[in-house]
């Protein structure tokens, strides 16, 4: 138990100071390094409580997917010299409102959680946790029998992502010769081939 | 203190929730931040979500959470997609001249 709260905290104050760091560190390349300590620090808290499997998927497509996405945008979109200016400049007028509602919803969340009491033998579901095999086979156990609609329907969202993303990116360059297929298996001996009579000392002229 | 329980947990997925709106509000840098300050939110749910789901020892918490991980890929996917058009036709991304709406 003691290491149980000696990792806990550890990783927590990880966590939090490197999601300190993403909201305040001077460059954005900073910020998505730090993003990437916070998700690795949080997916250790997740392996350590249990939750094996969602830890190590956080790991995998947060900081394998979505970390270096956030990467290739910084580096593509050349921000690095839009340094972190953050009282100074333009007055701004939403930083005190700003500052307000953030302070208010950290009150009040701790005080739901402080206040909060677990109301005893509540649970009377049918997904409750079996002691005897791991937290992956319980999670595909429930997700593909109950959740099967909910686990299609997210594999939809991705795909609908995939196309929304490449639609928005894609563009239409002019002057760039392309391979055209239809153009290619259309062609036939007579619109391929000219014959032409070529004088003697005069030559021929091609690809007028 | 030395007890880890479920209230440890909930406190530490509001202090990231808190840092995240915080980084929303006070950010004059550039739009990336805010999608970065998006995905903490998300992270601090689903902190929430997989203590609740160990805690009181149903695995659907745990379901959810993987759900709101599709949604959070999907929206960083589409969201840096629109930044990047975005930064195309204007060629800058910093929030000061991001009013295209007068909001």
């Amino acid at each position: 138990m003691i290491v149980h709260s000696i990792f806990f905290y550890f990783f927590s104050i990880i966590a939090i100071f490197s999601s300190l760091m993403v909201i305040t560190s001077r460059s954005t390349i900073n910020s998505v390094f730090f993003l990437i300590l916070d998700f690795i620090s949080v997916g250790c808290l997740f392996i350590m409580v249990g939750a094996e499997f969602l830890g190590m998927i956080l790991l995998i497509v947060y900081v394998g997917a979505v970390a270096v996405l956030f990467l290739f945008v910084v580096m593509m979109l050349n921000v690095a010299e839009q340094k972190q200016s953050w009282f100074i400049g333009k007055k701004s007028t939403h930083i005190p409102t700003g500052l307000i509602v953030s302070v208010l919803i950290l009150l009040e969340l701790l005080v739901v959680v402080g206040g909060w009491k677990y109301k005893e033998d509540v649970m009377s579901s049918s997904t409750l946790v079996l002691s005897n095999i791991s937290n992956t086979h319980q999670l595909g156990l429930v997700m593909y029998t109950d959740y099967i609609l909910y686990f299609q329907l997210a594999g939809v969202v991705l795909l609908l992502a995939m196309i929304g993303a490449i639609l928005l990116t894609f563009r239409e360059r002019v002057g760039v010769k392309k391979q055209s297929y239809l153009n290619q298996i259309s062609r036939s001996p007579s619109t391929a081939i000219e014959l032409r009579e070529v004088k003697s000392n005069e030559g021929v002229k091609i690809d007028d | 203190m030395i007890e880890i329980g479920l209230g440890h947990y909930l406190s530490l997925g509001a202090i990231i929730f808190f840092l995240g709106v915080i980084g929303i509000f006070l950010n004059r840098k550039n739009v990336i931040v805010i999608l970065m300050s998006i995905e903490l939110i998300l992270l601090a749910v689903n902190i929430n979500l997989i203590s609740f789901s160990i805690f009181s020892g149903d695995i659907v918490g745990q379901i959810f959470t993987m759900l709101i991980l599709t949604v959070a890929a999907a929206e960083a996917a589409i969201g840096l997609a629109i930044i990047v058009v975005y930064y195309r036709n204007r060629g800058s991304i910093r929030v000061e001249d991001i009013h295209g709406m007068k909001g």
